[in-house]
């Protein structure tokens, strides 16, 4: 049972968040069998547009996540009801149908149309990677951003204030903020790429890690039932951590894209700490797990943050690292090993987190004492390991198409064209689908143990 | 952790640390600035290069390309395209323009965008434009 009424509202967040992560990973399978079969749903729905769909979903539904995730543990660290649960609900509802709209002008207009319908010219923000959003959505972004924001944080300004909370302010306010450059699009196309990375690094390897490590600890206080003050002592070391690498660790996209050489420098040695923090999360999420004074009856919770901090490690730490260094990078930049880090680094890292504040949370938010039944658990822990099995193959199959794309394309002595490559390396393309459709049905697993032994009694310690 | 090592002493070590770090960032970041132009072309930057850059961007090329390594890994890189089709912008124009409406059967397709004339000469021109940026010797070779 929730501590405080208004964290309810937490609940259609989430709803919200997997139903979108189930479109999300829909049009990932379209993707994939576009790689192998290219006319696959050509003209009426382009790679272009389902990547849009891809990539935007993920993140509108990490978002609605993460705005979940502070509407449900902020109150019960500020140990007082949230400021305006309607205020929430309003926003929801506002995010939500933006959300659907925009993904539907994706998919019914033409990209060209979308621009001219919603005035891009008047302040051009639109077509570039990941800020594909037309203007008016960008500002609705905003919009919902600045109301979560002053909603949490009146909340927290009211009532008891922890290092959990703070940091997750501090992450959250930094997402409001570095979304602002997302406005500032100069003809001079270095410069746009310049700032573009303030939106994307320093979201996904600066604040974002803060709402990560700040989610985790909650959990962890909550279900080993740890000393608050040891757990916030590891939180305030991981994201100084994060922080101290991470930041000038942004002069890793600065090697090729017209930016000044010493780049190569900065960027090499701090990114190639940026593995540091996430090591330490998992030796922090293991430690606490080992030393918790309680075993708590929601099994599948602590899997999940186990798992997240290990995922995180793998993907953003090792499977960055491997490419991070200019030398490499050289190679490697723009190829598919990038994009086997950011499968198993978005997975690991932010996917993970919120299933795990989603899996500590939910039961509550649906009226039992603090955990599912076990036939649920059980279930919801086999779609842990087919989702988290099937990322690690992905980005495994990835990185070999990688690895030889690399090889074909940029270092042999009679380099090849792309798409001649690209035709060499489709069997890890055909064996990635494979992975993908492993994936979708530990999502379906994962759904379904919502529904399943809903009426057994609850798991208990054993 | 020992515990002479305390919570506030972490704290601390995180916002110390954190504002050094956001204020070398933000050294770095006005050098950048002013070292800028002797890499990125802007001496070329023209009205129809900026125009090409919004034909670019609206309609969303980035979805499959990389430009400069950035971008999707679905069709080749195009930050080099004007020197891999010979130093040609007529080329461009003529490959963007000769695009199946149906696509090709079986094979990845680019969509037929039905570009006037003047927005194909924009587009090149910023294909010329980004070719010409000194991206530190990047990519390895003519194939992007």
């Amino acid at each position: 049972m929730m501590k405080y009424q208004s964290q309810a509202v937490a609940k259609p967040y989430f709803i919200a968040a997997i139903g979108l992560f189930v479109g999300q990973i829909l049009f990932g399978l379209i993707l994939g069998l576009q790689y192998v079969m290219g006319d696959f749903l050509f003209p009426e729905i382009p790679f272009n547009v389902a990547r849009m769909v891809h990539t935007n979903l993920l993140i509108v539904w990490l978002l609605f996540g993460f705005m979940g995730a502070a509407y449900y543990l902020v109150p019960e660290e500020a140990e007082r009801d949230l400021h305006s649960p309607k205020l929430a609900l309003v926003m929801f509802w506002i995010f939500l149908i933006a959300g659907a709209l925009t993904i539907l002008g994706y998919l019914l207009v033409p990209y060209s149309g979308l621009a001219q319908m919603t005035g891009n010219s008047l302040l051009p923000t639109m077509g570039r990677e990941f800020l594909e959003q037309p203007t008016i959505t960008k500002i609705g972004i905003v919009i919902v951003a600045l109301a979560f924001l002053y909603n949490i944080g009146m909340t927290i300004l009211k009532g008891r204030k922890t290092a959990i909370t703070m940091v997750l302010l501090l992450g959250l306010t930094g997402l409001a903020v570095f979304f602002l450059f997302s406005f500032y699009n100069p003809d001079n196309l270095v410069k746009d790429k310049y700032y573009w990375w303030w939106v994307v690094h320093l979201w996904v390897e600066g604040v974002w890690e803060l709402i990560l490590g700040s989610i985790l600890a909650f959990v962890l206080i909550k279900t080993t039932g740890v000393d608050r003050e040891v757990i916030e002592k590891w939180l305030y070391i991981i994201i100084a951590m994060t922080l101290i690498t991470g930041i000038i660790g942004t002069g890793h996209h600065y090697y090729w894209i017209g930016t000044p050489q010493y780049w190569q420098w900065w960027g090499s040695i701090f990114s190639a700490m940026e593995p540091i923090p996430f090591f330490m999360m998992t030796v922090f999420a293991f430690n606490m797990v080992n030393r918790r004074r309680r075993n708590h009856p929601n099994k599948a919770a602590v899997l999940w943050a186990l798992g997240t901090a290990v995922m995180a490690f793998l993907g953003a730490g090792v499977w960055g690292f491997l490419h991070t260094l200019s030398p490499v990078n050289y190679y490697t930049h723009g190829t598919q090993i990038t994009a086997a880090h950011g499968h198993m680094a978005f997975y690991g890292a932010y996917v993970m987190i919120v299933l795990t504040i989603i899996s500590y949370a939910m039961p509550m938010l649906r009226g039992r004492d603090a955990a599912n039944s076990e036939r649920s658990q059980t279930l919801e822990m086999w779609s842990f390991w087919l989702m988290t099995v099937s990322i690690v193959f992905i980005t495994l199959f990835l990185t070999g198409a990688g690895i030889l794309q690399v090889y074909l394309q940029r270092y042999t002595g009679d380099p090849q064209p792309f798409m001649v490559v690209q035709e060499k390396i489709a069997m890890f393309y055909w064996l990635r689908e494979v992975a993908g459709v492993v994936f979708i049905i530990g999502l379906l697993t994962y759904v379904a143990s919502f529904f399943v032994g809903n009426a057994d009694p609850e798991a208990t310690v054993d | 952790m020992s515990q002479t090592f305390t919570k506030a002493m972490a704290r601390n070590v995180f916002y110390g640390g954190s504002l050094f770090f956001i204020l070398l960032f933000l050294s770095l970041t006005y050098d950048t600035h002013s070292e800028m132009p002797k890499q990125d072309n802007s001496a070329n930057l023209t009205e129809k290069v900026a125009k090409g850059k919004r034909l670019w961007e609206e309609n969303n090329c980035i979805g499959c390309h990389t430009l400069l390594g950035e971008g999707a890994y679905f069709a080749p890189e195009l930050g080099n395209v004007y020197k891999r089709f010979g130093n040609s912008k007529q080329a461009i124009e003529a490959f963007i323009s000769s695009r199946p409406r149906e696509g090709i059967k079986g094979r990845r397709s680019m969509p037929q965008f039905d570009f006037t004339a003047e927005e194909l000469d924009a587009i090149s021109e910023f294909l010329k434009y980004v070719s010409e940026i000194d991206a530190s010797g990047w990519p390895p070779n003519i194939q992007g």
